[in-house]
Formats: structure tokens, sequence, C-alpha cells
């Protein structure tokens, strides 16, 4: 059964690719570090699953010393000038769209075809991995068209990968960092603590002073925890359960859908969800790490106010 | 209540703009420490959720793929096909794939999306000729449209993928609920997630329609 296991395994091999190209760039000063810091990521992906937890820990620490700590140089691996892509998107045109598009056609369509796929009653394919498979599926599927098409080199997508690998940078790891941050928090009762904290505080009275400590809550301990997933069960059991529903007759439905995208708008307004806000500002080489938010903060805003007002008309109504 | 030491680390550490990957183990080993763990036992800890979720970091896999048909001229050809386009502003081009995300979204359809894939390559470099053509072509500008390209797809992504039933957030919601004794159809919590949907879409391609002449009044300047 293709799972998560051959993707790591490819993932591994990717990144100690990008290592040894790190290793063999002599125009970047800091090399060695570069390519220890992709050594270290590829590490984690092929042998993470047989590693002891500790071993494990250490390869993160490894990675944020060298990550985090300024050791290494972004390389600039060379690459085309404005004049031959513009004269190369001459010749290829709309094909180049196709190919960039075989990605997310092939995502969409193994997701569906894999979850219910069987031979004699097995998955060839995980189902619960269908579209992580079928992502990296239509990866390899885009580059098996665009590499004849371009005449490429085969080393050229992995120079322009880590080109782009080098350009994000840090922030590529943040996302898994963040998550196993999550996990630590779930495994210290954070959470727990943050919801006592919010029921010792709780307004008694009204149903509005309920809903907006219930909205509020949601966005700001999004915030926190940079995932409306994690804020969902703490802020619901500690405030929306016990006074929106079980108070004041509220349903529950209308509340947790509008709650949830209370957090949503919370989402939008943090550093902690590094991979739709710090990341997206990495790739697209804004100067500001904090511009994406701060193209978000006006709608997020309007629209937790939004959502306060949906949820104090609806949820008391029974529809 | 100590366990909560780790999330002021985590404000401190953002506000005082220190690199996050150090803020965020530090806040780990202190959440960990505050909780009564060993030091050696956080680290442990730290590694096997790091394993556990390496599957976050797989979407970078697609970076080889946009590399190379960047280098053969992708953003160039989005950019040809976009620009002198009159009709073609940056706010219009972003409502359009705005009104896109969020209805392919609701389908659940949100693969179709997303940064490495479709903003870097394709969407900010159509937002950006289209700025070009209008004689923006200053870097303010450059910078205030590729924002603006990666926060309509992620407000399309939010408030369109909770009206599809089968997405993570519903189904959290759906097994949340059972665990507190009350059953409601996915289908249930999916409607209400309507009206905020409508609300997202005219606040957001209201500031998509303003944001050209936002942006020509910030040039003018």
């Amino acid at each position: 059964m293709i799972g998560l296991e051959v993707l790591y395994a490819i993932a591994g091999a990717l990144f100690a690719a990008i290592a040894l190209l790190s290793g063999l760039d002599r125009s970047n000063s800091r090399r060695w570090q570069n390519a220890a810091f992709w050594g270290l990521f590829s590490a984690c992906f092929l042998f993470g699953s047989h590693l002891p937890d500790m071993a494990n820990g250490a390869l993160a620490i490894g990675l944020v010393i060298i990550g985090g700590m300024g050791g290494w140089r972004r390389g600039e691996p060379v690459t085309s000038t404005i004049a031959q892509r513009q004269a190369s998107a001459a010749t290829h045109r709309n094909r180049l769209f196709l190919c960039a598009l075989i990605i997310p056609a092939v995502a969409l369509a193994g997701t569906m075809l894999f979850r219910h796929l069987t031979f004699g009653g097995l998955h060839p394919v995980d189902p619960k991995q269908a579209t992580l498979v079928s992502l990296v599926l239509g990866i390899i599927l885009s580059l098996a068209v665009a590499m004849p098409m371009l005449r490429a080199r085969p080393t050229e997508p992995l120079q322009e990968g880590r080109r782009l690998f080098d350009q994000v940078g840090w922030a590529l790891l943040l996302p898994q960092m963040l998550a196993a941050l999550g996990a630590v928090f779930a495994a210290a009762g954070v959470g727990e603590a943050v919801g006592a904290l919010t029921t010792a505080w709780l307004p008694e009275g009204s149903r509005l002073a309920a809903v907006v400590t219930y909205t509020l809550g949601m966005a700001l301990f999004t915030m926190i925890m940079g995932n409306a997933f994690a804020a969902f069960p703490v802020m619901t059991a500690g405030v929306g359960l016990p006074l929106i529903v079980l108070k004041f007759g509220g349903d529950p439905a209308i509340m947790c859908a509008i709650g949830m995208l209370s957090g949503f708008c919370g989402t939008l307004m943090t550093p902690m969800a590094a991979n739709f806000n710090l990341v997206p500002a990495a790739l697209l080489e804004l100067k500001d790490k904090n511009g994406v938010i701060k193209a978000q903060v006006p709608t997020a805003l309007i629209l937790l106010f939004a959502n306060t007002v949906l949820m104090y008309v609806l949820v008391f109504h029974r529809f | 209540m100590l366990t909560l030491l780790g999330i002021a680390v985590v404000v401190v550490g953002f506000v005082a703009r220190i690199n996050p990957l150090l803020v965020v183990v530090a806040a780990a080993l202190v959440t960990g420490l505050a909780a009564g763990m060993g030091p050696l036992e956080v680290v442990a800890l730290f590694g096997k959720a790091f394993k556990e979720n390496r599957y976050v970091s797989l979407l970078w896999l697609v970076l080889p793929a946009i590399g190379l048909l960047e280098r053969y001229g992708l953003q160039e050809r989005a950019k040809a096909l976009i620009g002198g386009l009159q009709a073609a502003t940056t706010g219009r081009i972003l409502l359009l794939y705005f009104a896109i995300r969020q209805i392919t979204s609701a389908l659940g359809l949100t693969s179709l999306g997303g940064h490495p894939q479709m903003v870097r390559p394709l969407v900010a470099p159509m937002a950006e000729a289209a700025a070009e053509t209008h004689g923006l072509t200053d870097d303010d500008t450059r910078q205030k449209v590729r924002a603006m390209s990666a926060a309509t797809d992620n407000i399309g992504l939010f408030f369109g993928e909770d009206i599809f039933i089968a997405i993570g957030s519903i189904l959290l919601m759906v097994g949340f609920l059972q665990q507190n004794g009350i059953v409601v159809e996915p289908l249930h919590l999916s409607v209400w997630a309507i009206p905020t949907a409508i609300v997202a879409f005219i606040v957001h391609g209201t500031r998509l329609v303003l944001f050209d002449r936002k942006l020509k009044s910030g040039a003018a300047r």
C-alpha cells in the first residue's frame, strides 16, 4: 500500500539531493551550513520513523540551531535570465499553464479515485492519505510532461527547487515546528488552563456577553495557538456549550459553525499560522514578513464583527 | 497556570522579532518544564511530534516542478496573457480569483489553489502585470499587490471550505458535539457557514474593488 512512508522516502531523497547540490555550490560562502541544514531535514524524512524520539528531537533542534541562528546563507543557483524566460514563454505559451495545472488536476482526481479504489479488497493507496499521495503523483506527472517538452536537463528541477527552498529558508520548517509545539501544548494541558482562565472570567447574565465572549475568545485563542482546530474544543466546552447552549438555549449547530469561522478570522491575523501568513510572504519575496497579515486584518476584523452579529441574531432562534 | 508561560514566550518572541524557529523551541521547552517534565522528556516529546507532523512539509515537494516551469517562463507567460488588457485591473483579477477560490472550496476542491502552486506562479504575476498596464510599476505597489494576492487566496479558502460537508473542520465539530451528547448532521453545520461566506464575499470583494483606487492614490503620493 502506498502511504506516507513512500512519500517520506521521496521527500528524503529530494532533500538529500538539495543538500548535495548545496555542498557543491562554491559560490556560497556558507555552503556547508546549507548542506547540513538540508541534510538534517532529509534525515528526518528518511530515518525519522525508525529513530527513537530523542534522536528526532535532536534533529529538530539541530535544524533550529542552523536555521534560526543565521548560520546559513541563501544559495543562488544560476537560473535563466528574464530575456530567456520571455523568449521561452513566447515559444511554449499556454503549454506552460497546462504543465502547472496538471498538479492540482491530478491531486483532485486522485483524491476522489484513491479513496474508493480497491483490488481484491485491498487499497493500493492508503485512503486516509489519498490527497497527499495524489499531490505527489501530480508533481511527478507534471515533471514527466514538462521535462521532455522543455528539453530540460535532469538537474534543472533540483537546482530550481533549491533556488526556491533557499528563498523560503527557515519559514519552510515553521508549519511543522508549530504543529509539534501544538502537541507539546496539548500534552502539557495548555488548552485546559486557558479554558479554566476564560471560565473564571466568564461574564454572567446577558446573551450578548456570552456570544461576544465566545466569538472573540475563538479568535484570540486561535491567534495564540495558530490554529482554530486547537481553539475550538477548548472554547466550545468552556464557554459555548455551558452558556450559549445550556443556559440560554442556543442552537449548537449554528453556534459551532459560526464559532469556527470566528476562529478563522483569528487565523488571518497571527504569525503563528505560518503556512497561511509567513510562508506566502517568503514565497512572494515580501520585504515585510507580516505583509500578508496586514493585508488581511481589515477583512478579518469586519468578519469577526459580522460573525458576532450573525451568531447573536441566529443562534437563539429555532429554525 | 504555569503552563501558560509558553504562550507568553511565543507572544514576547514574535513581538521582539526573534527568529520564530527559536521562539517555537523555547516555548516548547518552557511549557514542558512548567508542566513538570524533565528537559530530555520535553526534547523527546517535541521530537516525536515533529516526526509525526512531517506530512505538513510534504507540500514543499511542489517547488522543484514550479521552479522548473518558472525557469522556462511560466510567470512571464502569465504576465503576457494579462499585460496590455485595459479591462484587466489588479482588483478585478483578484476578485475573479477570489470568486473561483471560494466557490471551488465550497465544493470541496480546496487543492485547486494554494500559495506555492497558484499564487506565486500565476495569480500574483497576473495581478502585477495588470498594475503595470495601468502605469503602476513602483516596488511599493508590487509589494502590496503580492500581499493582497496571498490574502485573497486565504480568505477565499477559509470562508468557502466550511460549506463543504466533508471538510476537516466540519468533521471535528460533528465529533466534538457527539462526545458531548449532541447529534448534528454535517449538512446542518455546513449550511450555517453560508451567511458568513456571503458576508466574506461582499466585504473582501468590496476591498478588492477599492484596491485599484488605493493603489493609484498610493502611487501618486
